[in-house]
Formats: structure tokens, sequence, C-alpha cells
């Protein structure tokens, strides 16, 4: 369209809004040919095919055009033409320089001040006021919502898109539809009155103050998230102003416009917020002073995860040690040396302790004494943690290959052939061995070491496997949490991360949760693939989040053991190493115990 | 575990007296033991999906503006053949009489959508990974049948119920009320969609009793619907398919005007699906037909 010029007069420069029924553009008005002046295109395009329903839509256009054109307020854009040509009608308006507020609240990270929003909310209040005042009848907005309201380059609110003062279709069997989200119960059977504008003026102050939007939360649930619960930063005072407009009895709700903004003054009076400079405040949730019941340095960092078994704490370093401390006091117990890195997290199994090394070995050693059984040899170095099920314990090598080694010989069953380097632990269920290596491949394999079924990830999978009866879940460094059917591979879902990770999900209840490299920690909804909540650390996340009664604890690249509300993703506490947190935490009997690259092994109250 | 997904996914508390201390905990039924110990031995041999449907334009409306498409087949993939199924109900509504032509659309796009991302694997044999997850694909097919809508019916709107069956998942896509259910041989009978109705908005918030809600006059209004608003946001989930039991989708010409334990017994005590629909629509139409009537039967046996 850009470079059209219509009726010899507004020639169109850019598409500024999509619409169902046609775009919004900015054209310059060649009528002046001296000064650039702007104008926006409000543009219908009428392809019904039927008549009636088209002369429908045709009134309903002009019905906007001729209520403009009686309206004279600086919050309300003014009419300046209205043409038809073919089956498309257009609209010519005073163009707004700025931004609508959906945008605004979209572009901004974290909150919105309150001053900034409570300036707007007293604006639309006038305004509001004017339309309900308007004479022979009211004018009901009838929807308002922050894509609906412009803030101009003198930070002023302009209203747009009158088109709605029509919303309401009654179907031939009584069936009505309303705007979602933004509407008071009444508006659903069909009743507009200037209260109905009240709540929804309530409900795009509440979405502003809490980037939470309305259309995608049950209708009228504005009651059970109040602002200060998602924004603590609001005052008392607004959330009261905000909570009586969004009452679900209109007669509750203030009974004019006028009343609203007199409150609003009040507040604003009330917090100072008129001469206040801006100000962001950000809640801390706690202040440090967590002290570790115990701390046991190893010779080089702790990248790899605990295992507990009988009061006893069992962890590999990167100085090739695998250390056995008593998990109540973290003494040292014995440590049985490798002769490479061990990043991984030993298995348990009858009295022995089985884990791999980077000197490409798979190590068995007693439990209690630290004397080794036997090992194994891989043709690569071991990132992958064993897997004990069905008499083998199932490994991944950087030799590319799934190892199953017998558990009473000590040799290879079998071995399967992955398309590259496997880092991820087999994950064991339904008789099949689950796992993912580094060119993107994703393999299940049943116990004979065939192959039943394969997927592709566009990269790496060094995350592990976890699943439930009905589904497994992994990461990709494509940055993407996948949900499989564990039956056939078929992709029942993808949940978009913002970075890439290797992260182990970790599932409980209907909540899937993970990191990424993006510092987030991520809790995504099992069934709809729906984030629920996210928490920013301050650097990546590589470890698995674990859970415990209702905390989950997770570390981070920036030092800290995180643990947070498992439902909310609200920060409990976080304990600071002095070293990036990459494995991941275990939790037993109320402690906690985590290994950090300074060395460190720390056991902390849950 | 049904219940509790849905509580939280719409933000429902859960009652207070149903803490885990004081939970009386009902003894499981035989047959959801058995569902549960079929489960853990997992068989990969191909199951049968069988499905049938029925429509009636009720005794009192003139039009039908429900819309319905049920399509069963076999698929290919990387790990063999496959059930594949896919169960449309859409109920039109709004103006000037173009329910149908919203229902209608509505199916068009959606199935459209959806059997084309599946044509290589139902029509040739393409054994590569799919590089879309079941729910984008759900997701945009509603999203192309919103589209389509406004475009040829605006200020029409409609229900839409879909189920794509792939193995033994099910995917549903769900906007307004239409329903989803699994109906078990044992008596139960689960919704496991939830109407974007104004009237169910109300009981679930309180100011209304469910009796109340029967009786309600606007009964009708929904707040979400297909062809409506600018930012649709339908509920797509995946869940397990019941075995035993049913898959039934239906409009509100059905669950409306029959009650749940009636409809479990025409399903069950029924020979064939295609009797069960028959019977289905009967007692609908004995019950007045008030409105028009859609049902879906699946099955997925073996």
């Amino acid at each position: 369209m850009a470079g059209v010029t219509l009726v010899n007069r507004y020639s169109i420069q850019d598409v500024i809004g999509v619409g169902g029924m046609g775009s919004v553009y900015r054209a310059r008005d060649m009528h002046f040919p001296n000064v650039t002046k702007l104008v926006a295109v409000k543009e219908m395009i009428n392809s019904a095919p039927d008549p009636l329903v088209r002369q429908t839509i045709v009134q309903n256009f002009e019905r906007e055009a001729n209520l403009l054109a009686t309206l004279n307020h600086p919050s309300i854009p003014r009419i300046n033409d209205y043409f038809s040509l073919d089956s498309r009608s257009y609209l010519v308006l005073d163009f707004v320089h700025g931004k609508d507020m959906e945008a605004i609240i979209s572009d901004t990270n974290g909150f919105l001040p309150e001053e900034q929003v409570l300036g707007w909310a007293v604006e639309l209040c006038d305004v509001l006021e004017y339309l309900h005042r308007h004479k022979p009848d009211p004018i009901i907005f009838r929807d308002m919502k922050p894509s609906n309201v412009m803030i101009n380059s003198n930070g002023d609110i302009v209203l747009v898109d009158f088109g709605i003062a029509k919303t309401f279709q009654t179907g031939i069997k009584g069936t009505m539809i309303g705007t979602e989200g933004y509407s008071p119960p009444e508006q659903y059977r069909g009743e507009a009155t200037p209260s109905a504008d009240i709540y929804a003026l309530g409900a795009t102050i509440h979405h502003a103050l809490t980037r939470r939007d309305p259309r995608l939360e049950p209708p009228f649930s504005f009651a059970e998230r109040p602002l200060r619960r998602i924004n603590t930063a609001v005052s008392t005072e607004l959330e009261a102003v905000v909570a009586r407009a969004l009452e679900y009895n209109p007669e509750s709700r203030f009974p004019t416009a006028a009343d609203m903004k007199q409150a609003l003054l009040g507040v604003a009076k009330k917090t100072g917020a008129l001469g206040r400079m801006k100000t962001q405040t950000t809640p801390i949730t706690q202040a440090g002073g967590i002290k570790p019941l115990w701390a046991f340095k190893c010779e080089d960092e702790v990248r790899g995860t605990p295992t507990i078994h009988q009061g006893a704490l069992y962890i590999g370093s990167y100085d090739n040690n695998l250390y056995a401390l008593n998990a109540a006091d973290g003494k040292f117990q014995w440590k049985y040396p490798a002769d490479g890195g061990i990043v991984s997290r030993p298995a348990l199994y009858d009295g022995n302790i089985y884990f791999g090394s980077e000197d490409k070995r798979l190590h068995v050693v007693s439990a209690r004494s630290g004397k080794v059984v036997w090992t194994y040899y891989t043709e690569g170095p071991i990132r992958s943690s064993p897997r004990i099920a069905e008499g083998h314990a199932f490994i991944g090598s950087d030799d590319g290959y799934l190892h199953a080694v017998n558990l009473n010989s000590g040799r290879a069953s079998w071995r399967f052939e992955a398309a590259d380097a496997v880092r991820s632990t087999p994950f064991v269920m339904n008789d099949l061995v689950y796992i993912g290596c580094e060119t993107g491949d994703y393999y299940a394999v049943d116990y004979r070491g065939e192959l039943k079924w394969r997927f592709h990830a566009k990269r790496a999978i060094t995350s592990s496997t976890v699943g439930s009866a009905n589904t497994i879940y992994f990461t990709s460094v494509d940055a993407t949490l996948y949900a499989l059917d564990p039956k056939n591979g078929w992709p029942l879902w993808r949940f978009r991360l913002g970075k890439p990770s290797i992260s182990t999900p970790c599932i409980i209840d209907d909540f899937v949760f993970v990191g990424a490299a993006d510092g987030f920690i991520y809790a995504v909804d099992a069934r709809n693939s729906k984030e629920v909540w996210r928490y920013r650390t301050e650097h990546q996340v590589n470890g698995s989040p674990v859970i415990y009664k209702d905390s989950l604890y997770c570390g981070s690249v920036d030092g800290n053991l995180y643990c947070l509300e498992y439902r909310t993703g609200r920060l409990r506490w976080k304990f600071a190493t002095q070293g990036a947190i990459t494995g991941s935490p275990l939790v037993y009997d109320d402690i906690v115990y985590v290994g950090s690259t300074d060395h460190q092994v720390y056991a902390l109250l849950a | 575990m049904l219940k509790k997904f849905f509580d939280w996914l719409f933000g429902r508390k859960p009652s207070p007296e149903k803490t885990q201390d004081v939970t009386q905990t009902a003894p499981l039924t035989e047959e959801q033991i058995q569902a549960i110990v079929n489960n853990q031995n997992p068989h990969f041999d191909l199951q049968q999906l069988i499905a049938s449907c029925g429509q009636s334009v009720g005794k009192q409306r003139e039009l039908n503006e429900d819309s319905l498409l049920a399509l069963t087949a076999t698929m290919a993939g990387n790990s063999g053949n496959l059930p594949f199924g896919l169960y449309i109900v859409a109920d039109g509504m709004g103006g000037h009489q173009f329910g149908e032509v919203a229902s209608n659309a509505a199916i068009r796009a959606v199935a459209g959508h959806i059997l084309k991302k599946f044509h290589p694997y139902l029509f040739q044999v393409k054994t590569d990974t799919m590089d879309e997850s079941f729910q984008e694909i759900m997701l945009e097919a509603v999203r192309d049948a919103q589209r389509i809508i406004q475009r040829e019916a605006p200020g029409s709107g409609t229900t839409l119920t879909a189920a794509l069956v792939i193995g033994q998942q099910v995917t549903v896509a769900h906007v307004g009320d239409s329903r989803a259910y699994f109906v078990f041989p044992d008596g139960r009978i689960d919704p496991i969609t939830r109407d974007h109705s104004l009237v169910k908005r109300l009981e679930e918030l309180g100011h209304i009793t469910p009796e109340e809600a029967v009786n309600y006059p606007h009964r009708n209004v929904l707040y979400r619907a297909l062809g409506q608003g600018e930012l649709l946001d339908p509920d797509i989930f995946t869940i397990a398919f019941p075995q035993p039991g049913y898959l039934m989708i239906c409009s509100d010409g059905l669950w409306g005007v029959v009650a749940e334990q009636d409809i479990v017994r025409s399903v069950v005590d029924a020979p064939s699906l295609q009797r069960a629909c028959q019977n289905l629509v009967s007692a609908a139409n004995a019950a007045g037909g008030p409105d028009n009537i859609s049902v879906i039967l699946a099955q997925l046996i073996g």
C-alpha cells in the first residue's frame, strides 16, 4: 500500500496497525503541500459475501464517523474525512504521534511507575466523563483497554477506535458476545452503562500496573489478583481505588468517572505522587544471612551432583576424586581417585557406587570402603551419569555410544551407536532407554539395543530426559523444551526458551521446571505448555532444578543457590557461593546439598 | 488429578477441607486399577481407533448451525503405524443467520490446516520427525479459522471443540461451550473442557449456584468464541486417551438437555458406537430438542 495515494489526496506511507477488518495507515495529506500534515487512515475491507452482512458493516463504519464528528475533546482524535472506494471504506483522523498503552506495557521492562499510570488514569476519567455527559444520549465507549489508548508525544492520552459503539449482537439463539477481559459482568448481558466503562478503566489500570493481560485470565478474576500481590510497589490507596472500579456489582463502583477522578487525585495527594520524582522500587525478599550447616573443600571445582545413601554423601570433583562425606557433618570418609574429572552424578546400586569419569571409564566402587570393584572402558570421556535398570548400567560416552553394561560381568551387553557424543543421562521407562546426543538426535532404544524410534532436535541434546507415564521431557541447545510421546516420539508440544538449555527438566504435579542459558528458571504447565512463571537469576542456569516439599532449589552460574516457592516462583532465599553452580542440588531429610566451582560442597537447611 | 489441573489452570483455590490430612480417599474402582496396570505394561501393537457421530436440527429450530467432522485413519510415523483421528464439533451463532457459515468455516479451516500438516504421514510414507508439535499445529489451525471467520462472516462467532487423536494421546483445542468428555464404562463421566460461558464463570465465582445456573437467563452468553475479539486464546492441552473409555464431543444441544448420568447410560449400554450416537440424539430430542444436537464418540480398542 505504501506509495499509493487515495482519492488523490492521502499518500500512504506506512501501516501502523492491522485489525480483523483492515489496516490503519499513516498517510500524508497532500492538500497541504508546503507542510507535512500526517493523518491516520483507517481502512475497512468489506469482504463479507452476504449482502446483509456487508450493509451492516458499512452502517457501523458510518456510525463511527458520525459519532466522531460530533465530539470535541483533546483526548479524542478529530475526524477529517470519510469516503468509500469499491468494497473499502476509509476514515481519516488526526495522526497521533505516540505509542499505544499496550505497546508501552509490553516494551517496558518491569512495572510502569505508579505516578505515570495514575496520570493517564486521571486523563481517562476526564474523557470518559466527557463522553458520559454527551447530549442527547450518553456515549458509552464500551471498549476501554490499553490498545485503544494512545499516549502522544506530550505524554497525554488519546482515545482511539470508536468503532465499537456496537459490539453487542444478539444471535438468533439469544447469544451475545462481549469483549473479553476488560468488560464487566453486566456487559456480557448486553447492558452498557457508564459504570461498565469505569470497570474497563479499572481493568486497564490493573493491566498497566501488573503486566497481566486480562484477556489471558478468566473473566472477573481481578479480585483474585489484587495489584499489590503482583506489584508490591503500588500504593495501598491506589489498590483500593482500582478494586472499587472493578467491583462485581455496578452499584459498588464509583457512580461517575468524575468521582473516580477525585479518588485518583486523592491517591496522588496522599502518596505525594504529584510532586515526587519517579522511583522504581525493587522488592528484595531476603537479605542473606543463610549459614551452611557445613562445607567441605575439594581440590578443584565441583560441577557434578551428589548422591546420598545411608548417611553418606557421594560427590565427584574436577580433582579426579569421588568423595564420600558424612552427610550429617561433612566429615571426610574416603576418596577414590579416578584418572579424570568427575562431572556426573553417581548412581547407587546394591552397595556399590557407579560413576563415569573423563578418564573414559565407568567406575564401580564399594560404597562402604571406596575400594574399586570393577571398571569398564569406553572410547571417550564420560559426561553422562549411569542409570541402573534390569541388571545393567546404561551410560553414554563421548565415543558416541550408549553402553549397556552387565552388572554381573562388568562387560557390555550391547552398544547403541548414536550420531555423536552422548552426554545426556539415559532415562529408562516402559522398557525403553531414552537418550539424546550432541547432533540433536534423540533415540528410544529397547532392552536389546534396538532402535524403537528417533527424533531430531535442531541442535545438541545435552540435557537428560525426565518422564511421566504419557510424556517425556528434555531440553536442547536449540533453546526449546520438548514434550514427546514416549511410545512413538511424536512431539506433543514445544516451549521456547530465551536461550539454549542443557538443564534437565524436573516435573511435579502438572509443572515442568527447567533452566536455560538466558538465566531464567521456567515453570511450564505440562498439559498446555503455557508458562506459569519465570524467575530471573543473574547468569546461565545449567543445572537441573529439584523440588522438595513446596520449594524448588536450583543453582545458577551467578554462584547462587536459589530456593523458590515452586507454585509461584517467589524467592524464599538464596545462598551465595564463591563460584558458579553448574550441577544440581540434592535435597534429603530437610537438608540441601550442592557443589560449586569454588571447590566446595555445601549443606544447607532446606 | 484432572480436577486439580483444571483448578490450577483456571486459578481456582482448592477447597480448604480437601487438604491432604483430612482427605477421605475413595477406593479406586476395578476399572481404574486395571487402567493403571495397563499403563505400566506398554504395548506397541497397533490399536484400533473407531468413531461414530450423530446430528439433529432438534425440535425447535429451523436451521442447523452446528457443524461436525469425524475422521479416522492410520498414519505412518517413525515408529510404525499409529491410529489417527480428528474430531470436531462447532456450534455457530451470531446475527444474520450466519451461525452455520461460521461453524462450517471453522471446521473447514481447522481440519484443512491440520490435514495439510499430516498429509505426508497420512498419504505418503514419511518417517522424519515433524518439526512442529501437536499443540502448535492446533493453535495455528484455530488462529487460521479465526482469520477466516472474521473475513467471511464478520460479527458471527462459533464454538469449537477439536480433538486430534494420535496413538494414545488426545490433543484438544477448545473455545466456547461445546464440550469434550471422557466417559468410562464404570459410569464415571469427566468433562475435560471448561465452558467459556458467562454462566459457568459466575458459578465458579460463587455468584450463582449450580441450581441457579440451570435456569440462568443468559445461559448462552459466551466470553470467548471463535471469530470474536482480536486476541483469541483457545484452551489447548494434551491428555491420554481413556482406556477403557470413550471420548465424546458434543454441542450444548446435548449436554444442556440430557443429564450426565443418562448420557453415560446411553453410551455404555449401547451395542455399538453408532447406536450410542443415535440414542444420544434421540434422548435430546425426547427432552424437547430445544437446540441443534451434535455428538461424536470415539474409542480406542486393543
